[in-house]
């Protein structure tokens, strides 16, 4: 084990290289164009020996991983904003194929007008493409959850794609102290892939051929399943690592003084991590209030979130808004308390493309909740919102 | 190599979905024998998506993975690194796209593949049209022709993608046509001990889609070739070497056939002919394959 100093990307890099991917395929996109350059590095000092395909595109890139799994590799790829956006099509193609690739999304709000600063605007829009989704907080976070997505993509009872998402610049550019176990300790955390399917002339498969409607349902229901799985497997995951590793970032949600809570913040990515800031703040003011940051989005925690709203009520903050109706994680938290809850739940617009959300700000939302009782999409620090 | 002397091996079995007469078929099974068994073939959305037939059947002997419209060259790549990581370099990586997937929505990540230098084969099987979907227009779809979306004929000219092909500096680019077996069968056994990109398009003149009688397919390729409308040619290492009748055409030792008996024979250029006949748009067609060949002669005479 050694401490690594180092920004988000090349954090994330670095996880890739020690996960061992056959294959790497990668277009470069700010603010993740540093992750690409870092392997770029390693490819040149011999210290990744797998292939690097330098695709034309972010659509390429997908498909360059899709059939590079398809015939047996680990595959990695790392993109942002519009990238992933141009992704769309293949990252249900992935997830449907049942393909275990691991990719880092480098959080960033989309244009015009162009922006490179970080909302969640991206990923949440591929939230129903089947991949499961990761938001982190930290490049600890960032490092641990790139090797456990690889053991969660690949079990055999997920066989599902795994999208790791971190903001741009506020984490990807930022330097932290982070602990980097040994090669060889991550070989014996993460063993070879062994394939559910592969492309093989000793056993041809046509994959992906028309499918029928009476068969189509069943395809859908085996992926959600393998959701549900990942739910057990990643508080488990996240045990062996800290069991061998010593780190720990919860396991759906990262749970801050929830015990005795009257609210509880929900965010997710960087803005719950400054949200943890304002706790003890508002604790030391007498207000009983905890932080519950979502770590992993898709699949969603639903059990977790209502046992939460048995003795408090939620704030969401998104970072991120479904327009026409109002932040994403508003809408499912609601929907997973639906008839099962009388907790209140308020929901708050607040970060969109990189505007700095303070500790401080977070302490007034907070506040707002407490006062106001709102109801309604809140915009919190823009000209006409509540 | 005679027709007789093919492999007798199948890799496209009996039962598939196509239609009577379909020349992808044909292709196919000249293409398979060629390729043999160590082949993983990578088909993007087209008539041959149908003519798997559907799961959990399928009428093809060798792994095949479907893949999103554009994205065929690209997930070549990406299997073959794979199979590189693994010790593999026995396996045939093909493409077998068809002309909307390769002329016009593939054309980006089919580019990026050659550029990058990857070792496989890219076929184009050119029926000139979007036939799976219904007969739609694409950037192969001669001058003239009749469509669903170019009703009165179309008024452009197809992209010249041999031209294109062969901006790539690639060391293996061919034009075959199903009508010619043994020919397609050479030019991808050639293909197959070639490293880097290759890129073979074949003529599947399409019954259905060009409005001929199922039982035709073979001579609307021959006469294809014979007119000059389509050159059967081998570009390898740079050098233009031209086959067949088209070499004789070349040479000038061959007279074409009038682009007319192409033509005439093919409901979707009816229009040129009945109720009276188009002469202007029937001389631009001729005009465009003249100017083809001399373009030919100036580059590589």
């Amino acid at each position: 084990m050694r401490v690594v100093v180092d920004t988000g990307n090349h954090i994330a890099a670095l996880a890739a290289k020690l996960a061992k991917p056959d294959v790497i395929a990668a277009y470069p996109i700010t603010p993740q164009t540093t992750i690409v350059e870092k392997i770029a590095e390693y490819v040149a000092k011999g210290e990744f020996s797998g292939d690097y395909i330098c695709v034309e595109s972010e659509h390429s890139a997908m498909s360059a991983c899709i059939g590079a799994s398809a015939a047996g590799a680990r595959t990695f790829t790392a993109t942002s904003a519009h990238g992933l956006l141009l992704m769309h099509e293949m990252l249900h193609w992935a997830a449907l194929a049942r393909l275990p690739i691991v990719m880092v999304n480098v959080n960033r709000a989309i244009g015009p007008g162009w922006t490179i600063w970080s909302d969640q605007n991206d990923s949440m829009a591929q939230r129903d493409t089947g991949w499961i989704q990761i938001y982190c907080s930290s490049n600890q976070e960032i490092f641990d959850s790139i090797i456990q997505a690889f053991k969660l993509a690949e079990h055999k009872d997920v066989q599902l794609p795994v999208m790791v998402c971190y903001d741009g610049f506020i984490l990807s550019h930022t330097s932290m102290p982070v602990k980097v176990p040994e090669q060889e300790e991550i070989d014996d955390f993460l063993p070879k892939r062994e394939p559910a399917w592969i492309l093989d002339p000793e056993n041809p498969v046509t994959h992906g051929n028309i499918i029928m409607p009476k068969d189509y349902p069943s395809i859908r229901k085996a992926m959600q399943d393998a959701q549900e799985n990942a739910k057990k497997l990643i508080p488990e995951i996240a045990e062996e690592w800290k069991e061998r590793f010593g780190t720990y970032h919860g396991d759906l949600i990262e749970k801050y003084r929830c015990e005795d809570a009257d609210y509880i913040i929900m965010s997710y990515a960087a803005l719950g991590a400054e949200s943890k800031v304002v706790i003890d703040m508002l604790r030391k003011k007498g207000k009983k209030v905890g932080l519950a940051r979502l770590r992993v989005f898709r699949p969603f925690p639903s059990e977790d979130i209502l046992s939460l709203a048995e003795n408090a009520d939620l704030i969401v903050i998104d970072r991120s808004i479904s327009i026409g109706f109002e932040g994403p994680l508003f809408t499912e938290v609601k929907s997973c308390l639906y008839g099962k809850s009388d907790a209140k739940v308020y929901g708050f617009i607040a970060g969109l493309g990189g505007k700095d959300v303070r500790y401080t700000d977070i302490g007034k939302i907070v506040d707002r909740v407490i006062e106001r009782k709102q109801d309604g999409v809140l915009w919190y620090d823009v000209e006409g919102g509540k | 190599m005679s027709l007789k002397d093919l492999p007798k091996d199948e890799y496209l079995l009996p039962g598939s979905a196509a239609c009577p007469g379909c020349p992808a078929t044909i292709g196919l099974r000249t293409v398979l024998k060629a390729l043999g068994k160590k082949t993983i073939l990578v088909v993007p959305a087209c008539c041959t998506a149908v003519i798997e037939s559907w799961y959990p059947n399928s009428s093809f002997n060798v792994p095949l993975l479907n893949i999103a419209f554009e994205a065929s060259g690209a997930t070549a790549s990406g299997i073959v690194s794979a199979l590189k990581q693994k010790g593999r370099d026995d396996i045939n990586v093909v493409v077998w796209a068809g002309d909307g997937g390769t002329y016009d929505i593939g054309i980006q990540a089919m580019s990026g593949a050659f550029e990058r230098g990857t070792d496989f084969i890219y076929i184009c099987y050119n029926n000139q049209i979007y036939s799976n979907t219904g007969i739609q227009r694409s950037g192969a779809t001669p001058y003239g022709a009749w469509t669903t979306t170019t009703v009165g004929g179309k008024g452009e000219f197809p992209k010249d993608m041999g031209a294109i092909v062969r901006a790539h500096h690639i060391p293996y680019a061919a034009s075959a046509c199903i009508s010619y077996p043994e020919d397609l069968y050479n030019k991808v056994r050639k293909a197959k001990e070639i490293k880097g990109p290759k890129y073979i398009e074949v003529l599947t003149p399409c019954p259905p889609g060009w409005r001929f009688p199922m039982d035709r397919t073979v001579e609307m390729g021959r006469l294809a070739v014979e007119t000059g409308v389509w050159p059967l040619y081998e570009y390898e290492n740079e050098e233009m070497t031209f086959n067949g009748i088209s070499r004789a055409i070349f040479e000038g030792k061959y007279k074409r056939k009038p682009v007319e008996d192409w033509l005439k024979l093919q409901g979707r250029f009816s229009h040129l002919f009945k109720p009276k006949r188009d002469e202007e748009r029937i001389k631009r067609f001729e005009k465009f394959v003249d100017d083809m060949w001399e373009r030919f002669r100036k580059e590589f005479g």
